[in-house]
């Protein structure tokens, strides 16, 4: 049919019209792994009561924990659709007509509260500091575009989420140099670590310009000590450097007081020298279990930073639509206070069973206290320990176990055999149908 | 054109040759020099080592100035900057004195967005009786309400529902010949994104759309912004009504290729923006061919396509590229329902295409810029419901029809003709006898005394890339009959007080 051509960049003499770079590369990473199980899930989807016996998905980072609580408040406080703006004619007329990029004030001053809440009142956040963007993933590459240019490097420590490697580096032509952490120290970021990073991308004559982390961490399920925030913020300044930290997961640590947002440590610093390098990206996708609504922030200390990703944001607005539902909803701080609450526990209480029932099956995790997954160490499993052989496991718990996690080399893990397994997007039934599939095999493996 | 004039005079000058040729080699000189810091990395920061290990934290957050200031990209360096262009800035400037009948009647009239609230009661209606039975979507099990189906992720392209939703809709109001595919279609969080990621896929950095001017402004920011791809004006004049010949297109293309620029694609409205006029089908057809010949693509962008009030009758190029003498994969429409359905603040666009692989990298960009899922669900509601669509397009045009008589009628008592136009939510008016002097820097002139005497915005042919001075459009859609008289009636004081 001539799909190949299609995707040659030669000049070509058949008159097949080209396309760009960014088309036909495949940083997109559609084909690895990660979302290779993905596809097999979609054609073999466990089922309850229809197909028991089907894919159950463990790759996705979806919180469904929560949801009668959503539908509880939006049943409740939403007498015929007040609140979604059909009512009275000023509401609609400027809902519909509102397209500025500043955003709703009090859509703002809602997430400015929430996210506040979340950290317990240990930060403030200024409404005129967020800029919406249409999720996370849109907030990373914004800032990708903002503060790095082609060929410029950020720094991000491994292991990370496989997305960034597309939303950082895809359209941005920025590249990811890798910040090596392993389970010696529980894969937290060392001093050494930093500088070895940001000297193998000096040495490659490559420029840096930031570092990117997640707090709490993605895949690791854990946050990040204060301690190494600190020693991140100085490493920043030294290198004169941008910290990007994004807390997508910080409103699902199990216990609040484990959880330092990079927040509270500029909070106390004066010098705006210090604190304009600092962004923070948040989304309501993990937190309050509303991918779909396609709401994302950035959060800047930094006022060019502000204003240019305010005007970049142009390509990726939150629709005026989710603004106006979710501004009542987000700063009726009864509800957020009691849906913060809840949410952590229902998480903690999941990820105790799903830690406990693989100690039983004699696998161990890395101890975690928050997000919507858990890090699984089935290294002893493996037959080599190589990236092979890690994915000859994975390839076998998707086929002969029908769970799809995500093994830890699409997370650039530098070490072999761990996987992330996500525990909040099924019910609770579900989990322990997975649980027993995973007994009966470490069952099997140990009769040999 | 404008670093020529000056170096010409100081040639002819005293000193001539010498000068000359000098200036030139000072400008080479610096333009290497400049190259040359850009593409090495700058030495890394001294601090880096110099800093003894036991220096406490306090004090090296309390450095205060010596620490250097945190550089962001130069790419956003452009960004940072106030809006350079008088579409930005006249928009700017109404926002600090906005007109309102009652209670501002000396305020700033808006002439600058492309925006109708003519058929707001009808949506209204609509939204105030569907909206909550759109989104609250009943569960199977239990009959209550079941917030999954708008909170959980779906595929970022977009539901197939909305898309059959939208392929139906644009389908009928774009003469009802043409049908769409919904699996060629991407939807995106408004038209702004659809531009953007279209050109992502279809040119590299560094190269170039042919673009007929005048254009919209927002072209330049959507396109080049984060792509790098230049645009390309190709010059059309009020003698043909500003449409685009395959001439002026041939010659573009060769001057490019000449300096050494790569086109990979013409980009143009339809209906057009800001002149208003509907492309004929052998116009397109043209176009076409000549996108064929020179093996580049086709973007029309047709979100004015339902705003269509005069007598001509909109062809997409969806259904010239449909009648089977081209190859297919080359053409590319945007569509969105900020114009036609009067919801910009919905963020809703699409991106249709007949190339497969455009379609797959669309699909993967839209992680970047996807309609919510409780939006796609409204709109899945709204467009499906088809007596509505119709009665509401068929006011949408009428009322157009109607209010565009009013503004024409009301500028030709003035003498002040305007272009022709069948579509869109503006008309392209010459105001060249109320210019001072015919030239852009006349017609800057006059967009000021709009501004700041007349308190009227409207959007100078110079933001737009019109080779013609004097040409200005005035968006009217926003109007109340009664501001009408109002605005001609500053008009005219100020065409008297410029002739006085």
């Amino acid at each position: 049919m001539g799909l190949p051509l299609m995707m040659e960049r030669s000049s070509n003499n058949n008159n097949v019209v080209e396309l760009s770079r960014v088309a036909v590369s495949d940083t997109h990473g559609e084909d690895s792994p990660y979302f290779a199980g993905w596809k097999a899930y979609d054609e073999n989807p466990y089922e309850e009561s229809h197909n028991p016996s089907g894919v159950i998905q463990m790759g996705l980072a979806e919180n469904q924990v929560s949801f009668d609580l959503l539908e509880s408040y939006l049943e409740k406080k939403n007498p015929e659709g007040s609140m979604w703006g059909s009512k009275g004619a000023p509401g609609f007329r400027e809902n519909a007509l509102f397209q500025d990029y500043h955003g709703l004030k009090s859509f703002r001053q809602a997430m400015a509260s929430f996210m506040q809440q979340i950290r317990g009142g240990k930060a403030r956040f200024d409404p005129d500091r967020i800029v919406l963007t249409a999720g996370a993933t849109a907030a990373n590459e914004l800032l990708t575009f903002i503060l790095a240019d082609p060929n410029d490097a950020l720094l991000v420590p491994t292991p990370y989420y496989p997305g960034f490697d597309r939303d950082l580096r895809w359209r941005t032509g920025v590249r990811i140099v890798p910040i090596h952490c392993d389970s010696s120290n529980h894969f937290q970021i060392t001093p050494e670590a930093l500088e070895q990073a940001y000297q193998t991308a000096r040495d490659a004559n490559i420029r840096v310009r930031g570092v990117l982390i997640t707090n709490p961490s993605n895949p690791l399920g854990a946050t990040v000590q204060k301690k190494v925030l600190e020693d991140l913020l100085d490493f920043c300044v030294r290198k004169n450097i941008h910290l990007v930290s994004d807390e997508i997961y910080s409103g699902s640590v199990f216990h609040a007081s484990e959880f330092t947002s990079v927040a509270e440590i500029v909070e106390n610093i004066d010098d705006v020298s210090v604190k304009e390098r600092v962004h923070i990206v948040y989304s309501l996708s993990k937190d309050l279990g509303l991918p779909g609504f396609r709401v994302g922030t950035i959060y800047s200390y930094n006022d060019n930073v502000v204003r240019t990703a305010r005007r970049m944001s142009s390509f990726t607005l939150v629709s005026s639509q989710t603004q106006q539902l979710l501004a009542s909803m987000l700063s009726d701080e009864e509800f957020t206070e009691k849906y913060i609450r809840i949410n952590r526990e229902r998480l903690r209480r999941r990820y105790e069973t799903i830690v406990e029932g693989l100690k039983k099956a004699g696998i161990e995790c890395l101890k975690g206290n928050a997000g919507l997954f858990c890090w699984m160490n089935l290294g002893f499993l493996l037959d080599t320990k190589t990236k092979e052989g890690e994915l000859a496991l994975w390839d076998v718990i998707l086929k002969e176990l029908k769970l799809n996690i995500s093994p830890g080399s699409s997370c650039h893990c530098s070490e072999y055999g761990w996987f992330r397994v996500c525990f909040a997007n099924m019910s609770e039934k579900t989990l322990d149908i997975a649980l027993k599939r995973i007994h009966e095999f470490m069952d099997r493996q140990s009769g040999f | 054109m404008r670093l020529i004039v000056p170096l010409q005079g100081v040639v002819q000058g005293r000193g001539g040759l010498f000068v000359g040729s000098l200036i030139p080699c000072c400008l080479f000189y610096f333009l290497q020099l400049y190259l040359k810091r850009r593409r090495s990395p700058p030495p890394p920061d001294s601090d880096s080592t110099e800093l003894p290990r036991t220096s406490s934290r306090s004090s090296l957050f309390t450095r205060g100035n010596s620490i250097g200031r945190v550089r962001v990209s130069s790419r956003a360096a452009p960004l940072a900057k106030p809006p350079d262009s008088p579409y930005y800035i006249g928009l700017e400037r109404v926002k600090t004195d906005p007109y309102d009948r009652v209670t501002n009647r000396d305020g700033i009239i808006q002439l600058g967005l492309a925006e109708s609230t003519l058929c707001f009661d009808l949506l209204q209606r609509w939204m105030s009786d569907n909206l909550m039975e759109s989104l609250m979507i009943q569960s199977d099990v239990d009959g209550g309400f079941d917030v999954s189906s708008i909170a959980m992720y779906q595929p970022f392209e977009g539901l197939l529902e909305v898309r059959v939703a939208f392929a139906d809709f644009m389908s009928r109001i774009m003469g009802g010949n043409v049908s769409f595919d919904p699996s060629n279609m991407v939807i995106t969080a408004g038209g702004t994104p659809a531009v953007e990621v279209l050109a992502f896929c279809l040119a590299d950095h560094g190269n170039a759309f042919l673009i007929p001017s005048p254009y919209y402004p927002g072209f330049d920011r959507d396109i080049k912004f984060r792509t790098g791809i230049e645009l390309i004006p190709v010059h059309c004049r009020s003698s043909d009504n500003f449409t685009v010949t395959v001439s002026a297109l041939e010659q573009s293309l060769s001057q490019a290729r000449k300096r050494g620029s790569k086109v990979s694609g013409i980009l143009f409205s339809n209906p057009s923006n800001p002149v208003g006029n509907i492309l004929s089908r052998e116009t397109l057809h043209a176009i076409l061919s000549f996108a064929q010949e020179k093996n580049i693509h086709v973007i029309s962008d047709e979100i004015f396509a339902g705003s269509v009030y005069g007598d001509k009758e909109f062809v997409s190029m969806a259904e010239v590229a449909a009648s089977g003498d081209f190859d297919k994969s080359r053409v590319h429409i945007i569509y969105g329902l900020s114009k036609d359905l009067s919801l910009p603040g919905f963020r809703t666009g699409v991106i249709y295409s007949f190339h497969e692989d455009v379609v797959s990298a669309a699909k993967k960009l839209m992680r970047f810029c996807s309609m919510p899922v409780p939006v796609q669900r409204i709109l899945i509601s709204l467009l499906s419901d088809t007596r509505f669509i119709e009665e509401y397009m068929a006011a949408h045009r009428q009322r157009i029809r109607d209010k565009h008589f009013l503004f024409v009628e009301g500028l030709k008592q003035l003498g002040i003709p305007c272009a022709e136009s069948g579509g869109g939510l503006y008309c392209w008016v010459d105001m060249s006898s109320l210019l001072t002097s015919y030239s852009e820097k006349g017609e800057l002139e006059l967009f000021e005394k709009l501004l700041s005497v007349a308190k009227i915005n409207a959007t100078p042919g110079t933001a737009c890339y019109c080779i013609e001075p004097g040409w200005f459009r005035c968006c009217f859609t926003a109007l109340a009959d009664e501001d009408i008289p109002v605005i001609m009636e500053r008009i005219k004081l100020l065409a008297e007080s410029s002739t006085s």
